[in-house]
């Protein structure tokens, strides 16, 4: 099977963001893999490790540091990487566009593994429109995934501690969310090795795709405030408690 | 005045309370608001759904009858509700199961979408919603010929605003899809859903072992909260994943959040920020989560969260 794995370079959830000209930030910040992303390249490494005639191609799209995170991905075990170049950061109809046209220059994809959705604009759309654009039916917040005689077969967490199981046939895209495995930690070696593996890179304006008819535009981005200020309830515990609970009947206005 | 329609979200066989809220939303200044319902008793929800200014009931169904639950079939429906009644906006919930519509619908039309949105100018097209793990506030405009808005759950609180509905029934042509629901499992965690409790009581590491948290599942009960954890306490196995909340878990907006044994950390914060009164019950004084709730008890939760349930009970008497 060709399996790609899209995963996102994204500020680690730690950094500090700084707001510069009214809709950008400071991006000399640390960056990671997107966590959700780090899920959905374990769980490839992982088909390919079981039925050992699979390929796994990392797929990323972002700025120059975006290879990094290709790079980690190569370091978890995928076999190599496309990366597509861009100076801005597009939104997702762009992005779903982009992932399918570079995925369509380089094969035919059976699986398409992507992250639940990514941790730092959290858009939660882009697997499904990369789903849309290329026919594929797709599961996303998948916990668990099994692909036996062309037949996938995953578990979506639904509310309530529910889940759905789902079938779908080949090709078709999974979106991994938490608890579907824990990621691998990468070594030394794996990150010598990732060095050597092949990585096509191709600049977004040159791949083919029509101009989407809807986009997003960034107008602001402001800190976001904590406006809270904490009472620290004293006296004994029992008061403490008693005080809680009226505070909480006269502002929670629950019950 | 502008046609919008509402994705209504029914849990068993009542709808859900969020619900009422982004018809609140959406209704402004006096839109004409469809209701899609797929359930089947679309007559039944009536009543509610005029109480908050629904004017159109679509009762949308396939020609053999109800459309069973699928997320491809329920999107394309809707997809081909808005074609049919020539609406071009949309509103539903950043709910579980929002999450796997909402996108589904906006690929189909090629619509822009923001999910998540704390707020929503339906005039400009724009939406304030929370970025990087809920240290940004974005403000998003959304450009196109159709326009899809999730919004967070428990962000606006409902108001009534009566009206007299009319039940339009709807049959919807649908193709076979591409993916089949096998079956629904419950897990044994099942409880009231977080993402759109009013009221979340969340344990962390200091809980120190799962069975611990039958102290926080006893307080719960007594005021109908869903429990939540922290990442610590799922990483260590003390709560099973679909409870955590935060950064790699669920964000949620209760009305009240009470944190047990928390810290604290950014990630956590990212989850539940835009609660209404957070409550912090920890032993460390420095924590951080003292510096970022409206209340807060210094004092062991071992001790202190029996006595809150014991007092809540005689509060609520019973």
């Amino acid at each position: 099977m060709k399996i790609y794995v899209c995963v996102k370079h994204v500020p680690d959830s730690a950094a500090n963001i700084i707001i510069k000209e009214r809709n950008k930030f400071d991006e000399s910040v640390k960056y990671v893999i997107n966590p959700y992303d780090e899920i959905a390249v374990e769980e490839a490494v992982r088909v390919r490790e079981r039925d050992g005639d699979s390929e796994v191609i990392a797929v990323t799209l972002g700025k120059e540091g975006a290879i990094n995170t290709l790079r980690s991905a190569l370091a978890m075990g995928t076999d190599r990487g496309i990366f597509i170049r861009t100076n801005d950061r597009p939104d997702s109809m762009v992005t779903a566009r982009a992932l399918k046209a570079a995925i369509e220059q380089d094969g035919r994809p059976d699986i398409i593994f992507t992250g639940k959705e990514s941790i730092d604009s959290e858009g939660m759309q882009t697997m499904y429109r990369l789903a849309n654009a290329l026919g594929m039916p797709a599961a996303n917040n998948v916990v668990a995934f099994s692909v036996t005689g062309g037949q996938v077969t995953v578990e979506c967490e639904i509310e309530a501690g529910a889940r759905q199981v789902v079938e779908m046939g080949l090709p078709c895209l999974v979106g991994a969310g938490k608890g579907l495995n824990n990621p691998r930690y990468i070594k030394i070696p794996d990150v010598m090795k990732a060095r050597r593996k092949e990585v096509v890179q191709v600049d977004l304006d040159s791949l083919d795709f029509k101009k989407p008819s809807s986009s997003l535009e960034i107008l602001e981005l402001q800190p976001a405030l904590e406006k809270r200020q904490c009472h620290i309830l004293k006296g004994q515990s029992k008061e403490a408690v008693q005080k809680l609970v009226k505070l909480i009947r006269e502002e929670g206005k629950v019950f | 005045m502008k046609k919008i329609g509402i994705l209504v979200e029914v849990r068993d066989g009542e709808i859900k309370t969020a619900n009422y809220g982004v018809i609140t939303v959406a209704r402004g200044d006096d839109h004409e608001l469809y209701a899609f319902v797929l359930d089947g008793s679309a007559e039944r929800y009536k009543d509610k759904l005029q109480k908050y200014g629904i004017r159109k009931v679509i009762d949308i169904r396939q020609k053999q009858g109800v459309i069973p639950w699928n997320p491809e079939l329920w999107s394309q429906a809707i997809t081909d509700t808005m074609r049919h009644f020539g609406i071009n906006t949309l509103f539903g919930l950043t709910s579980t199961q929002g999450k796997d519509l909402l996108p589904r619908i906006a690929s189909s039309l090629d619509s822009p979408l923001v999910m998540d949105c704390i707020n929503i100018n339906v005039a400009d097209h724009t939406v304030r919603k929370s970025q990087f793990s809920g240290k940004v506030l974005a403000t998003i405009r959304l450009c196109g010929h159709s326009y899809i808005y999730g919004i967070r759950p428990n962000t606006v609180e409902p108001e009534p605003a009566p009206c007299e509905a009319e039940m339009i029934p709807y049959h919807v042509p649908l193709s076979t899809g591409k993916m089949l629901i096998k079956e629904i499992r419950q897990q044994e965690s099942a409880g009231i859903d977080l993402t759109e409790a009013e009221v979340i009581i969340s344990g962390g590491r200091a809980m120190a072992r799962a069975e611990n948290f039958s102290m926080l599942h006893e307080c719960a009960e007594v005021i109908g909260a869903a429990v939540g954890a922290s990442r610590a306490a799922v990483d260590s196995g003390y709560a099973p994943h679909d409870r955590q909340v935060g950064q790699t878990g669920k964000t949620v907006s209760p009305k009240l959040y009470i944190a047990c044994g928390i810290s604290g950390s950014i990630q956590h914060f990212a989850g539940m920020k835009t609660s209404g009164v957070i409550v912090a019950i920890n032993t460390d004084p420095d924590a951080p989560i003292f510096e970022k709730c409206d209340y807060g008890i210094v004092g062991d939760l071992y001790q202190i969260v029996p006595m809150l349930t014991r007092q809540l009970k005689q509060a609520l008497g019973n």
